[in-house]
């Protein structure tokens, strides 16, 4: 044995992460980002100006274009690549969130979609068939404060706090070209400090062991919330050409790192922690999802809190009524059958009935058609009789007076008796 | 303020792979940069560390251990001991786990071997795959419940990724009980065959041999685990290298726990007086080849069969068994707390058959109703 330790050999495991990383990239990749904020903060300008897409235009224009009266969900698709990765972005945008005069409960359709995308999940999880399973579940939330300079109001209080545990939460400050770097910061400071009175738990990066990574998590955090400047248009700044916002006190370029916080941003965002946003959705807001769910169902059998969601019985109960839905379903589907069986049959008897009454008819008209016929057919054979017996009885007075005639003839010659 | 960028921009680097990285040189305009993906899953992995269940099934003394020993550099059965025949006459198959944690190149790996002394060796040896079968069904069940609960944060994955089965060379091919222990288990595992101490073997008699079993596993209709296809952005040398392999099997393999002087080297192997067998000589046996496949390029897909193949049909299986006696109970009380929603079971598509079935009679009469309208109308 003491040969085999000095023996030196490499058994070749090591490979494993590279194995999934083939697979990974084979399988692709799939992210959806939330965007909510009141119109005109440049929510779809930075979005175009994250993923390099004209995911909002002229024909299909940003969520503030689209004037709502109420707060809708709407999600767009678009399937990008690049460095031999394929990825399958999802943008949820929320147009008519805080817009309105009254803005109470404005978060509800939010927390029904992103409750209805963890329902999907947990459904397609429980299904007996789970080769496909889509992952539409929100993976990060982006929350655009105002650059008001003082602080969060109360609307973004209210939707964060209802937010938080069931979303990566990522606080922005939009438009951030509106204030100095002084105020930027005052304004940071204020908003961490509202976050923290409230207990509001925005996205956390993951500790590392590497020292590095964890002296650029400080670094990021000093900087939060993320103060964000967005931009559709190329400018050009000494010879480059920027993303930027022309003023004529100058250039605020979308990438600088002295301007704005875009860079941290989008690297954090897409380049370094994508998959980490993913992993703490599955692993932290999806699990409390359906702790929550399957406790209320296994308590006591009956849920109180009665959603439109389906899961709100026992699960053995669950499919109990699954199955009974599908025998209503065909039973139904059977009596709508019969109904249409049952309406045609009418159909036809009233058509047959119709055909019978048009028979009917006809048959009179030919039975009055026939009569009329005889009738004349009649009259005219009483005319030839009437004739016949005048003709005849101009015979026979023919024949008699041709007969006088002969008699006459005959006395004269002495031959009648 | 630049300092944060300077370190997210060090962090990117590292998570670029090397096609991503010329492609950013590459292009003049922006790119967003979530090429970094798989990089980011890597690390992650990484973090994680991995976890790998092994079974091994065969008669004693095919050289099981020495095997495993090999493959993974450790000793695992250091305070093993082996019992003789009178001592073996009495035992029946026993279920033995191993765990060892090792670590390669900052990767960890905790790896179990599941042994099964006692299989085969009997006089009757009758079913002596079901201590296997039940074990297998059992970690599937374990898991099954774990991943139904409602706190799923540290649920253990015990469920066999793969067995190695071993073949005796001395026979002329499979045997009836080699036949029948496959086939009660390659529904439930990933099964690979191998032919054990093929030192015992000239290469002619390996190719019989390997000929014969190879048509014997299609013959009898058993399903080991197939290697998938190579991918199609692969170099024709690799390609060539993974078709050789593929034809290569079952492997005949040779292990050693000792280590010998061979060529100048010190290396693993078996000295015999006519000659040194080395057990990674390529040209001696097939030991490289099934430690490359096995661990270096097919471990994570022997894992994801397990996952997505041999564990779904167990949990299918459960549920529909659950949804047909759930029908004939009508009872609602299980101590297992799972949601299984399932597509229309047995009762339900009988149901729907039937109910088909009056749909079709229905139509028919319409039809034949309007065939005398339209004859009555003429």
């Amino acid at each position: 044995h003491d040969d085999m330790e000095n023996l030196e050999g490499y058994v070749g495991f090591a490979n494993l992460p590279n194995q999934v990383y083939r697979k990974s990239v084979k399988r692709g990749f799939e992210f959806t980002l939330m965007v909510v904020g009141e119109s005109g903060l440049g929510k779809s300008t930075l979005i175009n100006s994250l993923f390099l897409t004209d995911l909002y235009s002229k024909e299909y224009p940003g969520p503030s274009q689209r004037i709502k009266k109420t707060v809708q969900v709407e999600q767009s698709k678009v399937l990008v690549k690049e460095g031999g990765v394929q990825l399958t972005l999802t943008i949820v945008d929320t147009p008519g969130f805080g817009d309105a005069v009254d803005n109470s409960n404005c978060w509800q359709p939010v927390i029904n979609y992103i409750d209805s995308k963890c329902e999907d999940f947990l459904n397609a999880e429980s299904r007996v068939n789970r080769r496909q399973m889509p992952d539409n579940r929100v993976h990060c939330c982006l929350y655009f404060i105002a650059p008001s300079g003082h602080g969060l109001k109360p609307l973004d209080i209210e939707f964060m706090k209802r937010l938080h545990d069931k979303v990566n939460i990522i606080p922005l400050i939009a438009k951030a070209d509106t204030m100095t770097p002084e105020e930027c910061q005052h304004f940071k400071k204020q908003i961490m400090k509202e976050i923290q009175e409230h207990k509001i738990k925005i996205y956390e990066f993951p500790d590392t062991e590497e020292d590095e990574d964890n002296k650029l998590i400080r670094k990021i955090k000093e900087r939060m919330p993320l103060a964000v400047v967005g931009s559709n248009v190329v400018v050009e700044v000494n010879g480059r050409k920027v993303r930027g916002r022309q003023y004529p006190w100058g250039v605020a370029e979308v990438e600088n790192g002295e301007h704005c916080d875009f860079t941290v941003l989008r690297n954090m965002l897409i380049r370094t922690h994508m998959q980490d946003l993913k992993d703490v959705t599955n692993n932290v807001h999806y699990e409390n999802y359906r702790s929550r769910k399957l406790a209320a169902v296994t308590c006591n059998g009956v849920d109180g809190t009665k959603n439109k969601g389906q899961l709100t019985k026992s699960p053995l109960a669950q499919m109990e009524e699954e199955r009974r839905e599908h025998v209503m379903k065909m039973k139904k589907m059977e009596s709508e059958m019969e109904q249409v069986f049952e309406m045609k049959v009418k159909e036809k008897k009233q058509k047959l009935k119709d055909s019978e009454a048009e028979l009917e008819r006809r048959h009179e008209q030919m039975k009055r058609n026939l009569e009329a016929q005889y009738k004349e057919l009649e009259e005219k054979r009483r005319q030839f009789e009437e004739e016949k017996v005048n003709w005849e009885a101009q015979q026979r007075l023919l024949e008699q007076q041709k007969l006088d005639v002969t008699m006459e003839k005959n006395k004269k010659k002495g031959k009648i008796f | 303020g630049m300092d944060a960028i300077m370190l997210q921009e060090k962090l990117v680097e590292r998570l670029l792979c090397a096609r991503g990285r010329t492609m950013r040189q590459k292009v003049d305009k922006q790119y967003v940069g979530f090429a970094t993906l798989p990089n980011q899953v890597h690390r992650k992995s990484v973090k994680k560390g991995f976890d790998f269940t092994l079974m091994v099934a065969g008669e004693s003394g095919l050289g099981k251990s020495t095997l495993v020993n090999s493959l993974f550099l450790t000793d695992l059965y250091k305070d093993r001991k082996l019992l003789n025949a009178e001592e073996r006459i009495s035992q029946t198959v026993e279920i033995t786990k191993h765990t060892v944690d090792i670590e390669e190149k900052g990767v960890k790996l905790k790896l179990t071997i599941v042994d099964t002394p006692g299989f085969g060796d009997a006089v009757n040896n009758n079913e002596c795959w079901k201590p296997i079968t039940d074990y297998i069904d059992q970690q599937f069940e374990q898991y099954f419940r774990d991943e139904s609960g409602l706190n799923r944060k540290n649920i253990l994955d015990n469920r066999v990724h793969c067995c190695l089965y071993f073949i005796p060379p001395f026979g002329h091919g499979l045997r009836p009980v080699d036949v029948e222990f496959m086939k009660a288990l390659h529904e439930r595992v990933n099964i690979i065959a191998l032919i054990a101490k093929a030192d015992c073997l000239t290469p002619n008699e390996t190719k019989k041999l390997k000929d014969r079993v190879r048509d014997e596993i299609e013959r009898f209709g058993i399903k080991v685990y197939q290697f998938p296809e190579c991918d199609s952005d692969e170099d024709e040398e690799f390609k060539q290298m993974d078709k050789e392999l593929k034809e290569c099997t079952p492997f005949a393999v040779i292990g050693s726990n000792t280590v010998v002087e061979a060529r100048g080297q010190r290396v693993r192997g078996r000295l015999y007086p006519w000659g040194i067998v080395e057990v990674e000589n390529q040209s001696h046996c097939d030991f490289v080849k099934l430690r490359n496949m096995l661990i270096r390029s097919h471990m994570h897909d022997l894992k994801d069969v397990t996952c997505d193949v041999h564990y779904e049909n167990y949990r299918a299986h459960c549920i529909q068994q659950m949804t047909s006696k759930l029908a004939q109970d009508n009872r609602m009380d299980s101590s297992i707390p799972i949601l299984p929603l399932p597509t229309p079971d047995a009762e339900t598509e009988r149901l729907i058959k039937m109910k088909d079935e009056e749909l079709k009679r229905m139509q028919e009469m319409l039809e034949k109703m309007q065939q005398q309208m339209h004859e009555k109308d003429q």
